[in-house]
């Protein structure tokens, strides 16, 4: 069958008439959508805007966008390489009391050994900070809050200067090995059976 | 784009480099091939290494899922870190080291037998299956990075030990075809080394050597330690490496290390009463392996504890403890593996008891400095022929580079140094500088892949050719003597030195081929005698100068002729572009050519 794509219909037919009130339909929700979100964001601008000090009592609302839930599949990889290289879990279920700082350390140095190697392994570290702990550091303003969290008399306005107490963590790359689509990552470690 | 692809097919991991072959940059672009493989039931990771493993599961043993990769299922062969996890619980269902058996002429390498000793029902493979799954596993992994790139149509260089007879060169390349790889080129391993070094030098290379330089390239591998030596010489004013020498086949290496320390660190355990299970020797030999790193790059460390935890959940009291000291380090590795020997302390080689179980041929003398020592007095006239001085009984390196990692821990590299060193001053000789620059882990790859750019005629060739002469045995024209065998004389076909894409005149004998039934021959290689050209004949050889290889086969095809015909044939040797020996059988009349087998036996293992 040879399909003309440049004739044009000269007949009204319910599939055509379908296919206009879907157009008409879709380019409506693409208008009501964006304004939605444009509404949204202007919203989050006002509550963020640090010169508006007056207090007025906050409305709950619930707004399901703006928390994600995080999906449990990394998580519970990670939990079998931790298992699986470090013995993790086995450790963290063992009942320390009872047993001497001996049989304790020991068993430390196999999970330090192995989470170190996973640690590695999945993630990239970088300090965020490059000064020495202990010493002074000024944050100009405008400084990244997500990165640097201001502690104690957290006064005036910035410049701030005060002591670097820690030099924080940033992970700038995360590799976990891909998982075959029908895996089932619960199992995070399997029952061993010697024949 | 293309690519120049070095594969270097270890005995305990693979690695590939590439290097693009289009770019017009200078300086070639180099990278190396992150392997997607298993790293556990279902995970796929990516890893700059492919533990040369192949586990055989039980069909019960996994789940479809767990098996899959970006290529599909992996249902009964697993390659990579999984198999090595799964066998290490499982022997009996893993094969390791292929690579040594590839190159172990007391058996068929094209029989089914590994995993050795297996029970009946486990699926079993030869080494030669073996090593084509290593290299599928690699070839797919490159289809799943380079989807533009097919991995059948770059230029691709396998590397082998220097030591490889023609046989475990032919099943490489075999192996190769296998999996459809057109552009294929062998490479020495310590060639890789030194094209490696000279990659990460650049230019100035050629202010680290001067003309009269011998390099010594020491390879310590993690199953095999393999020895060369490089020449310096020049033409036209321009620098030239010349590859004189190879050493035997030394099945020594850093596995074996970890194995002593862990037998040093058993027996203290068995002197407190506690008997170790298979298990935990196992897993005290990985121990080992990681105590062993730490004490030989830090100086400090006095004793490493190892810590062996028990197989189930409960992880306290049942945990077993010990630690390996400095001074089991230097007793066992120092003085185990590097001794202080004198320039004419060789290795001594007990023959083997008759009862010996069927097993790889592993060094008996583990001192891999007695072994340098042998082959430098064995190639004392490797320079005659290029009118260097002065070399008298043994050869004297002016150079030395390191591959391998076990080379990297500085007590270990200087303690090699230093006793050669003794050997020159001795001599009255000038001290031997260590060339170093290059990247010891990765260093064969990466020289594998430069070494197909430099093909292209855009840097330094080594030169080498054919580390060794071929005979074949003839039985010589003497009246039979009752209860004596005949006496052999060896018929010189393919000389010393012969390059890649040549051939060699053949032979002026002629041999009677029966069409249709096989007709063996004994085949020897010499890897000192560097005077005898095709067509020399011998009657009479020091056992140290030449070595029985195994046996080879010319079968006539009866296409044409009559069954039991007798033909008159000539023998000829050539050496193919990839790097592997071939010898024909060529009729008095007509242009027919049959190929001759290495490696025939009548009996599987």
């Amino acid at each position: 069958m040879n399909i003309d794509f440049s004739l044009v219909p000269v007949t009204l037919d319910v599939v055509h008439v379908g296919l206009a009130a879907s157009v008409i339909f879709l380019f409506l929700l693409v208008i009501i959508v964006s304004r939605v979100s444009k509404a949204k964001s202007s919203n989050q601008g006002d509550s963020l805007e640090p010169g508006s000090a007056e207090i007025k009592p906050v409305e709950p609302v619930v707004n399901e966008d703006l928390l994600k839930e995080t999906a449990p599949e990394a998580a519970l990889q990670l939990l079998m390489l931790l298992q699986q290289d470090a013995r993790l879990i086995d450790f963290i279920h063992e009942d320390l009391t009872g047993f001497d700082d001996s049989d304790v350390g020991a068993a430390a140095r196999v999970v330090h050994e192995g989470s170190k190697r996973v640690l590695q392994q999945v993630f990239s570290f970088q300090s965020i900070r490059n000064e020495e702990e202990e010493s002074r550091v000024t944050l100009e303003a405008g400084f990244n809050a997500t990165e640097n969290r201001l502690t104690g008399n957290v006064t005036g306005e910035a410049p701030f200067t005060g002591t670097l107490i820690h030099k924080g963590w940033k992970v700038t790359n995360v590799s976990l090995p891909q998982l075959a689509k029908e895996h089932d990552v619960t199992v995070v470690a399997p029952a061993e059976v010697e024949l | 784009m293309r690519y120049s692809i070095g594969i270097d097919l270890g005995t305990t991991n693979s690695v590939i480099s590439y290097v693009e072959l289009e770019g017009d940059a200078e300086e070639p672009v180099q990278g190396l091939l992150d392997i997607e493989q298993l790293t556990a039931a279902g995970s796929v990771g990516k890893k700059t290494q492919l533990p040369s493993f192949l586990y055989l599961p039980h069909e019960a043993e996994l789940a479809e899922s767990d098996t899959t990769l970006p290529w599909g299922p992996q249902k009964e062969r697993l390659t990579g870190v999984f198999a090595r996890e799964l066998g290490a619980k499982t022997p009996i269902r893993l094969i390791s080291s292929a690579k040594s058996w590839l190159s172990h002429g007391g058996v068929d390498r094209r029989s089914a037998f590994l995993p050795l000793n297996s029970p009946e029902e486990v699926l079993t493979l030869s080494p030669l299956q073996a090593t084509t799954e290593y290299l599928q596993h690699l070839k797919n992994a490159w289809g799943s990075a380079f989807t533009e790139s097919s991995f059948e149509e770059q230029d691709i260089t396998i590397t082998i030990p220097a030591s490889f007879d023609p046989a475990a060169r032919d099943l490489t390349a075999e192996a190769a075809r296998a999996v459809g790889i057109q552009h294929l080129t062998l490479l020495e391993e310590p060639q890789a080394a030194v094209y490696s070094w000279v990659k990460a030098m650049g230019e100035a290379w050629r202010d680290h050597v001067a003309l009269g330089d011998i390099i010594l390239v020491v390879d310590v591998g993690g199953g095999t330690t393999d020895l060369s030596l490089v020449a310096v010489t020049e033409d036209d004013g321009n620098l030239i490496l010349n590859r004189i020498a190879v050493g035997d086949h030394i099945l020594l290496g850093g596995d074996n290390m970890d194995l002593a320390l862990a037998y040093q660190v058993r027996a203290k355990l068995a002197k407190e009463g506690k008997n170790l299970q298979p298990w935990q020797i196992q897993a005290l030999t990985h121990g080992c392996r990681g105590a062993k790193e730490q004490m030989l790059t830090d100086d400090a460390l006095d004793s490493v504890p190892l810590v062996v935890p028990s197989r189930g959940s409960k992880m306290l009291g049942a945990t077993l403890r010990s630690e390996l000291t400095r001074q089991d380090v230097e007793q066992t590795l120092v003085a185990g593996f590097f001794p202080d020997a004198s320039i004419n302390d060789h290795p001594v080689e007990k023959p083997r008891g008759a009862l010996t179980q069927m097993g790889l041929p592993f060094a008996q003398d583990a001192g891999i400095t007695r072994h340098i020592a042998a082959f430098l007095s064995k190639q004392a006239s490797a320079t005659d022929q290029l009118g260097f001085a002065g070399q008298d009984d043994f050869i004297k390196p002016t150079a030395i580079l390191f591959n391998g990692g076990s080379l990297k821990a500085p007590i270990l590299a200087n303690r090699l140094v230093d006793i050669i060193n003794a050997w020159l001053s001795e001599a009255g000789a000038e001290k031997a500088r260590l060339l170093d620059g290059a990247d010891l882990d990765l260093a064969v790859a990466k020289g594998a892949a430069y070494f197909g750019y430099v093909k292209q005629g855009k840097g330094v060739r080594i030169r080498g050719g054919l580390a060794s002469a071929y005979y074949i045995g003839v039985e010589s024209a003497m009246p039979a003597v009752p209860g004596m065998e005949a006496p052999v004389e060896a018929l010189c076909l393919a000389p010393f030195g012969m390059e890649e894409g040549t051939d060699a005149a053949a032979s002026d004998r002629e041999f009677g081929l029966v069409v249709g039934q096989p007709v063996r021959f004994r085949f020897f290689g010499s890897t000192v005698r560097r005077d005898d050209v095709s067509g020399t004949l011998l009657d009479f050889w020091s056992p140290e100068e030449i070595e029985e290889l195994p046996e080879i086969q010319a079968t006539l095809t009866a296409e044409g002729r009559k069954e039991g015909e007798v033909v008159p044939v000539r023998l000829h040797a050539k050496v193919t572009e990839i790097g592997t020996l071939m010898l024909e059988a060529i009729p008095r009349e007509g242009d027919e050519r049959w190929q001759i087998e290495f490696d025939v036996r009548d009996s599987a293992v």
